[in-house]
């Protein structure tokens, strides 16, 4: 497995001309584009790790005259901020990553779906969308984009989770299929797309996708934002390369005492310092969102997922068996081991239960509740019981 | 077509097929919990997961398309172990008093329980954790949320078939719930007491008030007269729960059973359906009257039928403009009430204070009827009593009577006689059929011209019927509709009478006379109806109420003795002074939330 060095990059927040961009874009064809992105090799920054070149590619397949850009800005997984960095610094950028790839898909319509924390920064983009609206006029094209507020609820990040919000209803995820390629909002088209995937796109645009692909890896190409947390003495947003293993992370950002770094927020993975050198940060090791979060000897792993456990208790939409009660049974299983009221063997019946949720869940939360269950009990045993 | 493979079995199945229904084809059984045949795929509960070669997960077989190619595994360890699991967390949240729920030996969640023979639980008990509540409130269902398993069929007939949402979804993870509007008592919400989802609930979480045991004291006290009615869709039905199947006519058997149960009198809702037909017709008549000869722009057109009384609840909540359009006739059950506690008992010459009046109705809304306070015109409670056609099975059961050998009886007499036109109020378009039977007959002196008395338009299980009747060859006293076209409609499920209301209030609506019945099929498809319920049930005992009909003697309202004698005897004529004060009545606005 190849790994890279850390590498500190500055795509993101570089600073551009979106117009000039923008012109570039729409002098490529709808084929251009997404080749470009598939040359790029970028995929999804929420975390899932979609090839956008092929969501883009699906999309734009679709007959149906009338498709959607729906920018997932319901940033929600614990210890991600990075895209309220991006919206406040660069939103320019992100609305002019809707707009390729609406040029992509042949999309009219993009709406923004602002997680309920980030009301605040509302009216300040609105007005920075004013000024986009403005130039993509002048320019001669139309494309427009509307925000949408989410309320609060983690689940609505879940893509049809948050079609279901923009549409007014009870944020609960759909069933696949239909995917959202074929029926998304209002049961068109739609190429949802996080809000550093578009900004990136943009880049991949303005740089072309060699000089993107030539940073990180086979299986993660590029560069990504990180929201680094936790007992670190430099918390805060960093873009760097993919490819580089959790030891060479923590070497930059750890505080001498590192005993474990969870990759990924609550929904990740939580690797232990033994397996520091062998991990790789990105798809062929512990894939991430953005969220890093580095936990020194002074924290009790108990207490870790023991609060990651209350959190998908709480934020599981409750529609389906495994989630909704699973969540329930591990976060109460531990306690109950905890205090010594069950056998500790019992933890061994909890980890079959959250590799039942990771196959029976229906949507992306309830799947990816085992994976801090099983990578915090399977290294830290000993916490969880004494 | 799509080929698919399931259990190493091929199978070609039409597009849009589900793994589910493909794997029925088959005859392979995958369990079901969320899934119901009248409403849309949830794919919540996972208890029907299976394993797809290829994919990453397992997916819901109810929820999952049949694709071309796709190879399916219903039960590997894999499923096994999942589909264990999640029984076992849902049985984790569930109150399981089994042996004191009503719905013991008839509930989903406990026969998937005992398939999989679950020996020590392996998972914490959640239900102490949770702040369950259990709302009484309205007097036809009890809501119990210790049993409810968030299968959400309940939400998705509220909105689907009944187009109320009176219960939907509140809060989220550990405190989800089935909830109503601010979580407000049901009896203080838009619920019409249909009973829908108590049909369609796979546990005890919603389940008929019952009034068995009140209904045994009244029987057992020496001092009271009871008298029961049976509606006409009880007999097409009850058997279902006497282990006959859907669409097997127990009507003899049915009375007798209720006279071994200690009845006093067992007599028959379709005598006051037929007098019904005798008040609502000539209500009909009379608007038509008033507004065509005496062009009175008062009169309410078209006139709603009023038998119903969750659709009465439905637009008092969400109609209140369109009251006057009602007829103001009770409902038979009422109409049967009133006249138990006056006319019965002046014939029988017993007081009407020691009277007793149970009403066994294949409805739960009928017991929130009863309980109006428009339902006191005999000086007393008209129905004291509403049994659901469960109930009486129940209390059949309870009485050690072997059903199945009974033979068979007839009903009492007075208020005992009915005809076919009675009948087949409980399919929809039966009320239709059996008013246009009468009216007809009234105004030209002719029976319909119609085969057999068999008016087909009205029949049948679409949502929106529509018929015309052209009206030639008048009496004399009706030659002012001579030439005139009668146009009727017919809708059941309240998510069909809101299509007709909104072309009503449109004013698009070119109808005369509509009738509305509440539950899906009409009262045959009632909330008080043996459960399960899905359309092939619904078909066979639609078939069982005509059947029931071609086989009566008489099959027209107006030619039923008993109405006869009353009018002569009682009443005087439809919609006398005396009918308007027991058979009639007035309707109340309600909030819409």
């Amino acid at each position: 497995m190849e790994n890279k060095a850390l590498n500190k990059v500055g795509l993101i927040f570089e600073k551009i001309s979106p117009k000039e961009v923008l012109e570039k874009a729409y002098k490529m064809t709808s084929a251009e584009i997404i080749q470009a992105m598939l040359d790029s090799g970028l995929k999804g920054r929420g975390g899932a790790g979609f090839p956008t070149g092929l969501k883009w590619k699906y999309t734009a397949a679709e007959k149906e005259p009338e498709k959607y850009i729906v920018c997932n800005a319901d940033e929600g997984e614990p210890g991600t901020f990075k895209d309220r960095e991006i919206l406040d610094r660069v939103s320019l950028k992100v609305y002019g990553g809707m707009a390729i790839a609406g040029k992509a898909i042949g999309a009219k319509s993009g709406i923004v779906y602002l997680r309920g924390e980030y009301r605040y920064l509302l009216p300040k983009l609105l007005i920075e969308l004013n000024e986009f609206h403005k130039m993509i006029r002048e320019m001669g094209y139309d494309f427009n984009i509307e925000f949408r507020m989410g309320s609060g609820a983690y689940i609505c990040g879940e893509e049809s989770a948050l079609f279901e919000s923009i549409e007014g209803k009870r944020g609960e995820p759909r069933n696949k299929p239909p995917y959202p390629t074929v029926a998304g909002v209002f049961s068109k088209p739609t190429s949802i797309n996080n809000v550093e995937t578009l900004v990136t796109a943009m880049m991949i645009i303005n740089h072309g996708p060699e000089k993107f692909s030539q940073y990180g890896t086979k299986d993660s190409r590029g560069s990504k934002v990180f929201s680094v947390s936790g007992d670190t003495p430099t918390p805060g947003i960093f873009e760097l390369e993919l490819g580089m293993t959790v030891q060479q992370f923590v070497n930059e950002f750890g505080d001498g005492d590192t005993k474990a770094v969870q990759v990924g927020g609550a929904s990740g993975f939580c690797v232990p310092r033994k397996k520091f050198a062998e991990t790789i940060i990105g798809f062929e090791g512990v894939p991430t969102g953005g969220s890093m979060k580095l936990f020194n000897s002074s924290r009790s792993m108990y207490n870790v997922l023991h609060n990651y456990l209350d959190f998908f208790a709480e934020e599981s939409c409750g529609q389906c068996t495994p989630c909704r009660v699973g969540c329930q049974q591990l976060l109460k299983g531990i306690e109950k081991v905890k205090k010594g009221e069950v056998k500790s063997t019992y933890l061994n019946e909890l980890t079959k239960l959250a590799d039942t949720m990771k196959i029976a869940a229906k949507c992306g939360l309830g799947q990816s509740v085992g994976n801090a269950f099983k990578s915090i009990v399977g290294n830290f045993r000993e916490e969880i019981i004494y | 077509m799509i080929n698919l493979t399931i259990n190493n079995q091929k199978v070609s199945v039409d597009p849009g097929t589900t793994v589910l229904q493909a794997a029925r084809k088959l005859n392979i059984n995958i369990p079901t919990l969320c899934n119901h045949e009248d409403l849309c795929v949830a794919g919540n509960c996972r208890v029907c997961v299976v394993e797809q070669t290829g994919a990453r997960t397992l997916v819901a077989s109810c929820a999952t398309p049949a694709s071309e190619g796709m190879d399916i595994h219903t039960n590997t360890l894999k499923v096994r172990n999942a589909r264990k699991h999640i029984i076992e967390l849902l049985l984790s949240e569930h109150r399981s008093d089994c042996t004191k729920c009503y719905k013991n030996q008839n509930c989903e969640l406990q026969s998937l329980a005992n398939e999989f023979a679950f020996g020590d639980t392996i998972f914490l008990d959640l239900v102490e954790d949770h702040n369950y509540t259990i709302d009484r409130s309205s007097p036809s269902f009890i809501k119990d949320d210790s049993k409810c398993i968030r299968c959400q069929r309940c939400v998705r007939t509220c909105d689907q078939l009944q187009y109320i949402s009176a219960i939907a979804v509140a809060n989220k993870g550990a405190h989800q719930k089935i909830s109503s509007f601010h979580n407000r008592p049901m009896s203080h919400v838009v619920c019409t007491n249909c009973g829908q989802c108590v049909n369609r609930c796979p546990t005890g979480a919603l389940v008929e008030k019952t009034y068995i045991d009140q209904v045994w004291d009244a029987i057992y006290d020496p001092e009271r007269h009871v008298v029961v009615q049976t509606a006409p869709a009880v007999r097409i039905a009850l058997g279902e729960d006497l282990g006959y199947d859907p669409g097997e006519r127990v009507t003899g058997k049915m009375v007798n059973a209720l006279k071994q149960l200690g009845f006093d009198s067992v007599l028959d809702t379709d005598f006051t359906a037929d007098l019904t037909i005798m008040e609502e017709g000539t209500e009909l008549l009379t608007r038509l009257k008033k507004a065509l000869v005496d062009k009175d722009k008062k009169i309410s057109l078209p006139m709603f039928t009023s038998c119903s009384p969750g659709w009465i609840k439905f637009i008092e909540h969400k109609y209140p403009e369109f009251l006057p359009n009602l007829s103001t006739c009770k409902s038979p059950q009422q109409m049967f009430g009133a006249l138990a506690k006056t006319f019965y008992a002046q014939k029988r010459n017993i007081d009407p204070s020691k009277v007793v009046s149970v009403s066994i109705m294949p409805c739960t809304a009928k017991k929130f009827e009863a309980d109006r306070p428009e339902m006191r015109a005999s000086g007393y409670k008209d129905v004291d009593f509403v049994l659901t056609t469960r109930e009486l099975a129940v209390m059949i059961k309870q009485a050690g009577i072997d059903f199945r050998n009974l033979s068979e009886a007839k009903y009492d007499s007075i208020m005992g006689d009915s005809t076919g036109a009675g009948v087949i109020f409980g399919a929809t378009g039966g009320v239709m059929e059996a008013a246009l039977r009468t009216a007809y007959e009234i105004v030209t002196g002719r029976e319909v011209p119609f085969n057999n008395l068999n008016i087909t338009p009205v029949r049948g299980m679409d949502g929106v019927k529509e018929a015309t009747v052209k009206i030639e060859g008048c009496l004399e006293d009706w030659k002012f509709l001579e030439g005139a076209e009668l146009k009727v409609a017919i809708a059941h499920g309240l998510v069909n009478a809101n299509k007709i209301m909104k072309q009503v209030k449109n004013g698009k609506a070119p109808y005369h006379f509509v009738e509305i019945m509440a539950c899906p099929g009409g009262c045959l498809g009632g909330g008080g109806q043996p459960i399960p319920t899905n359309p092939t049930i619904r078909k066979n005992r639609m078939k069982a109420i005509y059947s029931e009909d071609e086989h009566m003697v008489l099959r027209k309202s107006h030619q039923n003795p008993e109405v006869i004698a009353i009018y002569k005897d009682f009443l005087g004529k439809p919609n006398s002074h005396v009918s308007h004060e027991l058979l009639h009545t007035h309707y109340v606005e309600r909030d819409n939330f």
